[in-house]
């Protein structure tokens, strides 16, 4: 059991759904409710890195954090070290490639709060704020709870973009995944079992929560 | 108008066309009548603020809530108002009590407790203040809703069809209680709906609407029996709407006389429409009376007319029926279902009626809208 992996792998995730969790719910309000032009340009961006080989993915963000690219060099700038094969390297990317698992559930949580439940608030004298912290949230949590979860099961489980841009490095970007390869390649199945096993119990209990609370949505919605 | 009335005029071509004037005192109920989809929900959305259109203004309580010129224009949050709305818009996550409190300004917790619980009291729904809405009846949830609108302590009222999916003998219930509301609060109240009875008696004034345009104005039965145009009149559920010319008025006896498909026709005296020009008349049935059918009673009364009756539909304790005059213009009426069998009335059978001419309201031809 690599420990220092599963803790690498604990704090993507935490890190991940804590930064990811207001840009969601900023994104997902604004899809739900918005009617823009360009409405399912942005959408199709966003569900973009469901479809997308992580290699792929993990290619253009190598490429984007190198210092190849103008991009690569600012990021080093700014973070005073290079993205790459760094641990706020694979943060960046798991940002990237969890939008989807945080916006789209985020979306269908407040897709279900009819309209005129938002301008009732209004009209009761409840500020924009209000209204989100008393009236939106409240309804729209179950999307976001099963979004957050759906973030970090997912951030636990991804494998092909971090070890694209964060190699393998043992304490900085060797997530539970890359261990569990690492042990296979050196032919120590049972490390890498107990650590699959792990895996799949969280997944399954992380699955099972996310039906839960979507179907909370469901039936609310059809309340 | 007094300054505690609510005024409100509003003008745009489109998306939605608006072409709106309403005056509501603070001891009156304007009622907006209007078929589905004539912008009666926009006018309320308008004046709460919860919609913008081009051109306008809204002035409630000596408070510009709207000028459009001015570049004034509070959100709802600034118009304090109540809005009671279509399906009542409760927080299906709060309880009754909590869907008041969240209405509440200012005070502790344990104060807007208190406050909200006397609401609800007030309501006649003491008692379920901890139920959630969807454990509450339509018309339950209606005083939910009513009790969360006052919680601001509104300086109008504005409620979209709240009856519209409650059970008729509630629906009376609640009629009344809306009435007796306005006493107490001495506020305007603006109610919208597409039941012209329910309108009727509710309103003191009554605003007919039809594509976001405020038609006639004016006392219930007054825009009910004497619209101002044929459009109205259809709109106010009128059936009995004809085109006509005026003929000439006997000054002696007021009265005026109109030449209809072949008949002259007297009518109440309207001296103001000049002979010889076009117009349109509208006669509600009741003031078309029946001539019984074993005493011929030809020209013992004003206007008698005969023709064939092409619908007969009886419906409980009145009877409805189209009389087929000349064969093709028909005239609506309705009669006590005991009439109808006692002069053994059915389709096909043979008839004369009179048309009252104090029931014959003539009206200006307009193009319609």
């Amino acid at each position: 059991m690599d420990w220092q992996a599963l803790n690498i792998s604990l704090s993507l995730a935490a890190l991940s759904a804590l930064i990811l969790t207001p840009v969601g719910v900023i994104a997902a309000r604004h899809l739900a409710w918005k009617q823009t032009r360009g409405r399912s340009v942005t959408q199709a961006l966003i569900a973009l890195p469901l479809v997308l080989p992580p290699t792929v993915l993990g290619l253009f963000l190598l490429l984007a954090f190198s210092d190849y690219l103008a991009t690569g060099l600012l990021f080093a700038k700014l973070g005073g070290q290079p993205l790459v094969f760094s641990f706020e390297g694979i943060l960046a990317a798991s940002l990237i490639f969890n939008i989807p698992f945080i916006v789209q559930p985020m979306q269908r949580g407040f897709e279900t709060i009819p309209r005129s439940l938002r301008e009732a608030a209004w009209c009761s004298g409840l500020s924009a704020w209000q209204t989100f912290w008393k009236v939106e949230l409240p309804l729209a949590w179950p999307g976001v709870a099963a979004a957050i979860v759906l973030t970090m099961a997912h951030t636990m489980g991804e494998f092909g973009v971090v070890l694209m841009v964060g190699g393998n490095l043992a304490g900085e970007t060797r997530t539970l995944s890359i261990a569990i390869y690492d042990q296979t390649q050196a032919l120590d199945i049972k490390g890498a079992a107990l650590m699959s096993a792990l895996l799949v119990m969280s997944s399954f209990a992380a699955t099972i929560l996310i039906y839960t609370l979507t179907g909370r949505l469901e039936r609310r919605s059809a309340r | 108008m007094p300054a505690d009335s609510l005024r409100v005029r509003l003008e745009q071509a489109g998306p939605i066309p608006l072409d709106a004037t309403l005056e509501c005192g603070a001891d009156e109920i304007l009622v907006i009548v209007g078929p589905s989809g004539s912008g009666k929900t926009t006018l309320l959305r308008a004046i709460s603020g919860l919609y913008t259109p081009k051109s306008g203004k809204v002035i409630c309580n000596g408070t510009t809530w709207l000028d459009t010129q001015a570049q004034i224009c509070l959100p709802p949050q600034r118009r304090p108002l109540g809005m009671v709305f279509q399906h009542y818009a409760l927080f299906p996550h709060l309880t009754a009590r909590q869907n008041v409190m969240i209405a509440l300004a200012g005070g502790s917790a344990k104060d807007k407790r208190t406050r909200a619980e006397a609401l609800l009291q007030a309501a006649h729904i003491g008692g379920l203040d901890e139920r959630y809405p969807h454990q509450l009846s339509g018309g339950q949830q209606q005083r939910v809703a009513l009790a969360r609108a006052l919680a601001r302590d509104p300086e109008a009222l504005l409620l979209d069809e709240p009856f519209s999916a409650i059970d008729q003998q509630t629906r009376r219930k609640l009629l009344r209680e809306l009435v007796a509301l306005k006493r107490r609060l001495r506020r305007p109240i603006i109610h919208v709906t597409h039941d012209l009875n329910e309108a009727r008696r509710i309103g003191d004034k009554l605003c007919i609407v039809h594509r976001g345009k405020t038609l006639q104005t004016g006392a219930p039965d007054e825009v009910m029996n004497r619209p101002a145009d044929a459009q109205t009149a259809h709109l106010a559920g009128h059936y009995n709407v004809y085109a006509c010319q005026v003929l000439w008025h006997n000054h002696e006896e007021k009265k005026t006389w109109i030449q209809w498909d072949g008949h002259a026709l007297e009518t109440r005296y309207r001296p103001e429409f000049k002979p010889q020009t076009e117009a349109d008349w509208v006669i509600p049935p009741e003031n078309v009376i029946l001539h019984r059918r074993d005493r011929p009673s030809q020209g013992e009364r004003e206007n008698p007319l005969q023709g064939r009756i092409v619908e007969f539909t009886p419906l409980g304790e009145t009877t409805w029926m189209a009389l087929a005059v000349d064969e093709n213009k028909l005239i609506h009426l309705s009669t006590p279902t005991h009439v109808a069998r006692r002069n053994q009335l059915d389709e096909g059978v043979e008839l004369t009626v009179s048309l009252l001419a104090e029931g014959i309201h003539l009206m200006e031809k307009k193009p319609r809208s």
